[in-house]
This record gives C-alpha cells, structure tokens and sequence, in this order.
C-alpha cells in the first residue's frame, strides 16, 4: 500500500491501513530510535517547530526523532518568545517558518489551526496538539505501544480511565481503537463520561463499549488501562474534587494480580502513584520512548511523499 | 367576499419568487443572500397557508434573477424552497434548492476557540455531514454544528 498523506493533522483523516503502514514503518525506526542503527534518510532536511503552546515532551520526541533521520530543527518553544507577542499573525508566520524548512510541526492553543496551516503553505504539516481538537501523533504512539508491549491490537480489552469527557486524547484514542477489533471500557467519574456523540458512533460502527464509574470492576478483564488525569478545575468544589481523585487513583496495591498494563499520555501529576512506576505494570515511560521511532515513521514518510 | 391572491403578495415583472419557504424564516433568507440591496426590491409574505407545507414565506425579488448557486445557500434554513425565475410576469424557469456538501463563508463556527474565530485571514468552511437533522463540521476544528446553533446565528444581529 502507499502511505499518501501530505499532513499528519487529525486521526480522522486515517484509515486503518494508513495506521498499519505507519505502525510498520516505526518498527523499522526502532532500532535507529535506540541508537543501535544510524541513519541520514533527512540529512539537510529541516523541520519547523512552533510550539506556541509548551510541551516539552512532545517537542523534544519530535526534536529526536528529526535528528535521529540526520535532519535538524529550527523554531521556538513559546509564543512569549516569538514574534506572536509583537503582533505578528500565524498566518505570516507559519509562511515564513516554511520558506526555511521541509515540514512544519505546529502546536497552539486554538482548535483548527493546525489545518489552517496546512492550507496556507506547501510543505508537509504535522498537527502536535491543537488546543481541545487532535493530537494525532499522540494516538499513533499509544497504538503502537500497545501493539509493541502486547504484540497487538486486535483483541485487546482497553479501559481508559479519568476525565473521559475533555481529554481529547481519549477521544481520539476510542476512535482509532475503533478500526480494530477491540473491547473498550470507559471508567470514568458520573461528571466526566465520554461525550454521548462519541459513544453513539463507536455503536454505530459495531463497538461493544461498558460504562462504568467502578474501576474495581474491570481489573481482572482487561488489557490496557489508560490513564489519565482528572482536572481540579472540573470541580467547584475541593471536597469533592478530592473523593473523585481519590477513587481513579492507581497504585500497586490495586493492580496486584492483575494482568494488564498502565499506560498514560504524561505529564501525570498524581493519579498514578510511584510505587507503580518500577512494575511489571507501569509501562508510561516506554510509551513515552514509542513517540520517537512513531514520529520519525511519520516524518520519513510526509518529506519523502512530499519531494515526489 | 373572496381576497384576490394579488393582493397578497403582488407580482412582479421582471425577477425571481422563492416560494415554499419553510414558515417565518422569509427574514434569513433575505439575510443570506444580502438582500434588499440598492438595485432589488423585496416583497415578504410571511406564514400564507399552503396545501403542501401547512405555511410557508414567499420571497419576491423585482429586478435580479438569482443564480442557482447562491440561492443553494438558502436550503440551510429552508430546504423546501422552489426558485421561479420571472420575465415579463411569465415564469420562465423553476427549481428547487439543493443543499451542497460544503457551506464556505456563510456560517460562524460556534466554537469560540476555533481559528475561524480569529482575525487570522481564514473563510469559515463546513461540511454537511447529515441533512434530517441538519449537521455540519467546522473543516478545521472539526466542530459539529446542528441546526439549533444555526438558528441562533442568523437571529443575531
Ligand atoms: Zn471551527
């Protein structure tokens, strides 16, 4: 198959033979990722980095991943720092930005500007987050990290746990996963559920999907328990704030003798306790790895498309 | 005694009658195709009864025939319309709107945080994604807008 996407903008755009392709391609990225193989595929290729909205983690995954191909970057890391503060629109910007490198990777806080981007200028763009929309780089890495660390997809029981209602990771994670032939759980708080819509397509494409606010209740079942965090600034109330965090915290007594893994998009604050962090279980910080050979596959792929 | 239907609405000469538009909805119509302008006048009939829509707005446009593009627009809000081109008092072509896949410039993206909500240079562009229930997505924050966030677009200002 031919992998033809211009863009990396919202998983939407991907089918699941685009995903198959690409979680193919990092398997071979994989070694040169861990430094065991070099590579120079983008050697003299630059890619464009502005991060108006930090995020060191996805910046640096990318940076790694350009440089580990033989490619260099070039860009800023805040907004405060570039000319935004001045004035100057992301219209003129991005254009700029692009008569300087290959491919761009754009991060901001406003929804739709990532494909904005792509429509005012003519080298590849790649989506790293916009505001409350897509993050499709993210979704790439959490499938390939299930299929790395459980050796599949299909088949797989996955519970995504915490604020299932706002976290536009777990959103577009549901719906990728969708592509498979996968069980999903949603635990998560009465007030943070998966938006109806979202639940209302996943049946409508055959999905079997269990809603539960009991977390307990889909340990000894599953395969996958993502994780992630419930937002003080969702509750008015502190007390109340307190018991719902409380009641989706993961620690290591909790998963004994439970066979599954936990993983979590990080930056976590505490709602996986350390003690899980050096268990069989814990399994957020190889998937945190997986974004560099997942974003490499992404940028061989969109440059080298983009020169044809 | 029996009201002549003339004196409903009064025909014109040269120009275009949107008729069957879904009741009391004749004032967005006008709003989306920027109309009454300098060089058409506009006669509205609101709520008439009707054998097939129970009621309906009419439209008449004196002096600019409407090319099928723009009146496109207008099934939105009034899917139901028919479009009667006017010469000389005669009807000398019909049609009925049809909702198009895309809808570019038209509406405001109901996100407040969407790029199309910027003073960023960017033209607002939906794809129809359903028609019974009207649905849109923004193209580019992949918002869905129904018909009730429509409504109160073209209730506003
Ligand atoms: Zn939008």
């Amino acid at each position: 198959m031919v992998f033809d996407q211009k863009n990396i903008i919202s998983i939407s755009d991907f089918s699941k033979d685009d995903i198959e392709y690409i979680l193919r391609l990092s398997e071979k990225m994989e070694p040169i990722a861990r430094s065991k193989k070099r590579s120079n595929v983008l050697s003299g290729k630059i890619l464009g980095m502005l991060f108006y909205e930090p995020s060191t983690r996805t910046r640096l995954s990318f940076e790694a991943a350009m440089k580990r191909l033989g490619g260099s970057t070039i860009g800023f890391a805040e907004a405060n720092v570039s000319s935004a503060t001045k004035g100057e629109n992301l219209t003129d910007t991005v254009k700029i930005v692009a008569e300087y490198s290959d491919a761009i990777v754009i991060r901001h806080n406003m929804e739709g500007t990532a494909r904005f981007a792509s429509s005012v200028v003519d080298v590849p763009v790649i989506n790293a987050g916009d505001g409350a929309g897509q993050h499709p780089t993210q979704t790439l890495l959490d499938l390939y990290s299930m299929k790395r660390l459980l050796g599949r997809i299909d088949d797989l029981h996955v519970a995504l746990i915490g604020d299932l209602k706002y976290g536009r990771t777990v959103h577009s994670l549901a719906y990728a996963l969708a592509m498979f032939d996968v069980k999903m759980s949603f635990v998560s708080p009465p007030e943070l559920e998966m938006p109806r819509g979202i639940v209302h397509d996943l049946n409508k494409v055959g999905v079997s999907v269990n809603e539960t606010n009991d977390i307990h209740s889909v340990l000894e079942d599953t395969d996958v328990l993502y994780v992630t965090r419930i937002q003080k600034e969702r509750f008015p109330d502190p007390e109340e704030y307190a018991k719902i965090k409380g009641a989706y915290m993961i620690d290591k007594a909790l998963l004994e003798d439970s066979d599954l893994i936990v993983m979590h998009p990080l930056p976590r604050v505490d709602e996986i306790s350390y003690d899980v962090d050096n268990t069989k279980y814990g399994k957020y910080f190889e998937q945190a790895f997986y974004g560099v050979p997942v974003r490499m596959a992404l940028l061989k792929s969109i440059i080298e498309s983009y020169e044809k | 005694m029996k009201t002549p239907r003339e004196l409903k609405v009064k025909p014109i000469r040269n120009g275009t009658v949107i008729d069957h538009i879904t009741a009391n909805k004749a004032l967005h119509v006008l709003k989306i195709l920027g109309l009454p302008s300098k060089e058409a006048a506009v006669t509205i009939a609101m709520n008439v009864k009707s054998a097939h829509i129970g009621a309906k707005d009419i439209v008449k446009i004196e002096g600019r025939e409407l090319q099928s593009r723009e009146v496109d627009k207008i099934a939105l809000i009034a899917p139901n319309a028919t479009i009667n081109i006017v010469r000389e008092y005669e009807i000398v072509g019909k049609g009925k709107v049809k909702l198009l896949n895309n809808v570019n410039g038209l509406l405001i993206c109901p996100n407040p945080n969407c790029i199309t909500n910027t003073n960023e240079p960017v033209i607002s562009k939906f794809h129809v994604i359903d028609t019974e229930p009207l649905m849109l997505r923004c193209y580019y924050c992949e918002r869905i807008m129904n018909n009730k966030d429509m409504e109160t677009q073209f209730k506003q200002n």
